[in-house]
């Protein structure tokens, strides 16, 4: 399956791009994001949600969007 | 008074006294208000480890950030009895003590209001996906954290 990963704030500085598209055999949220701590190392020490189709989900989530978001503490206002 | 659809509640650099004043202005022919509130945030020249904050520099995921806007303002118009609200957020540089968040919520009466209004701030810092990075004068920065 081919997703598109958006990256904001701090997480960007991370994986130094805002946005990439991938194919995916991960089922759930959870693999993804072990995908993506192998990919980029720096991630692991970070603070972030996911969001699929721009709803916030947890780990055991499955994948279902073609838009998942990685979202840094917010921070408004 | 309600209106369904997300509008875009995102402006380009920071928020004018001239915007605010005229937003006000506005109000003038709705006739059943009764009273106004306004929320204002401003960027505040923090000092950390002895660095002072110059801007603060916003950005958003726009499209959810937008969505959620839209149903602040619609369970807010469920709780509370509002004739109109508006909400205006920065994105980019905003220097300090320029304005970076408005909201503006009327009523006919005063005690809606108060509440309406801490309802919609409250609900904005907890749920919308917007990113503050905290300019120093020295051009370091770091990652604002809302407290």
């Amino acid at each position: 399956m081919r997703i598109t990963l958006k990256y904001f704030g701090q997480i960007a500085e991370v994986t130094e791009k805002q946005e990439e598209q991938i194919d995916i055999e991960a089922q759930v949220i959870a693999e993804l994001l072990e995908l993506l701590y192998s990919k980029y190392e720096g991630l692991k020490s970070k603070d972030f949600q996911v969001a699929q189709n721009q709803e916030l989900v947890i780990n055991t989530a499955e994948i279902t969007g073609a838009e998942i978001a990685l979202l840094p503490p917010f921070s408004g206002g | 008074m309600q209106n369904k659809k997300p509008k875009n509640v995102f402006q380009q650099g920071a928020i004018s006294s001239e915007f605010i004043g005229n937003s006000i202005y506005k109000h003038q022919t709705k006739t059943s208000i009764g009273a106004h509130n306004i929320f204002l945030g401003q960027v505040r020249a923090d000092e950390i480890d002895g660095k002072t904050v110059a801007a603060i520099e916003y950005t958003a995921y726009e499209a959810m950030a937008n969505q959620k806007f839209h149903e602040i303002r619609e369970s807010a118009f469920e709780k509370f009895d509002l004739t109109c609200m508006h909400i205006y957020h920065s994105l980019g540089a905003v220097n300090v003590g320029e304005i970076c968040l408005f909201v503006f919520v009327s009523s006919p009466r005063r005690n809606v209001v108060f509440e309406a209004l801490e309802f919609i701030v409250e609900a904005i810092k907890a749920d919308v996906p917007v990113f503050g990075k905290e300019i120093f004068e020295d051009e370091s920065h770091q990652w604002k954290v809302n407290s």
